[in-house]
C-alpha cells in the first residue's frame, strides 16, 4: 500500500503535537494572552526550518525519492484569506485545536473532541454549499 | 522512557514540526497541509450537489491518511506514553483561566469545560460545536489552516498565507480578550 509511508509520518506527526503540547487548549490560551514564549517558539522555529527546506530544495534542485521534479502550487489571495482567516480564528481560541490537533487529541483518548471534528467537518460542507454566494 | 513521556520544549519539537514539509515533498511531492481532510471527508462520506465536493477525492487518499495516523500518534503520545504531570503553564495563565472559571488542569484540556455533559449547556455547545463550525468553515474559506498557511505557505513565502496567519492571529486575540470571556460565564 502506497500510502503506508503518510500513514507513519501522520503517526509521528501526531506524537510530536502531543509532546509539543500544542494541541492543548491551555497552551492556545496562554499564547493568545502572550504569557508564555513556547507556543510561538514551536511555530517560529517550525517556519524557519521549512524556510530553510524549501529554499535548499529549490536550490539543489532537488527531486522526491521517485524522482520526480518537486512542484509546489502557489497560494492564490481571496478574500477568503481575511474573512475565513479570522473566522478560524475566533475556532480556534474558542476549541484550542486547529484541525490537525483535533485528529492527535482524539488519539489520545478524549472521545467529545469528536463532537468538535464532525461539527468542523459541517462547516466545510456548509462553506462547499455556499462558496458560490460568498465573497473571494 | 522520559522521553517519551516528558514534553518536549519548543525548539526541539519546532524544528521536528517543520520538517514534516521537506518530508512530505520528498516523499510524494504532497504540500503540508491537514484542513483540506475536512472536504475529503465531505466528498468521500457526504453525498451533495455541490461542485466543491465533486472531485476525485481518492486521490487524495494520502491526506486522509496522514490524518488516520495523527489519530494514532495521539493514542501514542497521549495515552500510551501520556505526560502524568499537568502542563507547565506560567503562572499568569493559569491565574487568567481561573479568572475564566477553569478548575481542572490535569491533562492537555481542560475537562470540566470539554465534556459531554457540557454540551447540553448554552457555554458548552458554542465552544464545542460553533468553535467546531468556525474551524471547519474558515479554514476552507481561507484556503488553510496553521499548517497549510502559517506552516507550509509561509515557509514558501507565500504572501497570502501571511495575510491568513495574521487573520488566524488577530481573529483568536479577538475572540481570547473580549468575546471568550463572556462565552465563558454564560
Amino acid at each position: 500500500m502506497k500510502n503506508l509511508k503518510f500513514l507513519l509520518l501522520g503517526t509521528i506527526f501526531g506524537f510530536i503535537l502531543i509532546k509539543a503540547e500544542v494541541v492543548s487548549w491551555f497552551r492556545i490560551q496562554e499564547m493568545f494572552r502572550f504569557q508564555s514564549f513556547h507556543m510561538y517558539g514551536v511555530i517560529c522555529s517550525a517556519i524557519v526550518v521549512g524556510v530553510i527546506s524549501i529554499f535548499l530544495i529549490k536550490k539543489f534542485n532537488v527531486k522526491t525519492f521517485s524522482g520526480e521534479e518537486i512542484k509546489i502550487e502557489p497560494k492564490v489571495f481571496t478574500k477568503g484569506n481575511v474573512i475565513g482567516g479570522l473566522m478560524f480564528g475566533f475556532g480556534w481560541a474558542m476549541t484550542g485545536a486547529c484541525p490537525g490537533p483535533l485528529y492527535a487529541l482524539i488519539g489520545s483518548g478524549l472521545p467529545i473532541i469528536i463532537v468538535v471534528l464532525l461539527s468542523a467537518v459541517l462547516g466545510t460542507y456548509c462553506y462547499g454549499c455556499l462558496k458560490d454566494k460568498l465573497p473571494h | 522512557m522520559n522521553i517519551l513521556t516528558q514534553p518536549w520544549p519548543w525548539y526541539i519539537a519546532g524544528p521536528l514540526i517543520g520538517l514534516m514539509v521537506p518530508f512530505l515533498l520528498l516523499l510524494g511531492n504532497k504540500a503540508f497541509g491537514i484542513s483540506s481532510s475536512l472536504r475529503h471527508i465531505c466528498a468521500a462520506c457526504i453525498p451533495t450537489k455541490a461542485n466543491f465536493f465533486k472531485y476525485d477525492w481518492k486521490a487524495e487518499k494520502w491526506n486522509l491518511v496522514f490524518a488516520l495516523g495523527m489519530v494514532i500518534g495521539g493514542l501514542i503520545g497521549g495515552y500510551f506514553f501520556a505526560n502524568p504531570n499537568p502542563i507547565a503553564l506560567s503562572e499568569s495563565a493559569i491565574e487568567s483561566m481561573n479568572s475564566l472559571g477553569v478548575k481542572n488542569y490535569s491533562g492537555l484540556i481542560p475537562s470540566d469545560v470539554f465534556n459531554f455533559q457540557a454540551l447540553l449547556s448554552l457555554r458548552g455547545f458554542i465552544l464545542m460545536v460553533v468553535g467546531g463550525f468556525m474551524i471547519g468553515f474558515g479554514t476552507r474559506y481561507a484556503g488553510g489552516c496553521t499548517s497549510g498557511h502559517a506552516i507550509m505557505g509561509l515557509s514558501n513565502l507565500q504572501w497570502p498565507s501571511l495575510v491568513a496567519t495574521c487573520c488566524f492571529f488577530a481573529g483568536g486575540l479577538l475572540m481570547t480578550w473580549f468575546i471568550l470571556p463572556i462565552i465563558m460565564h454564560l
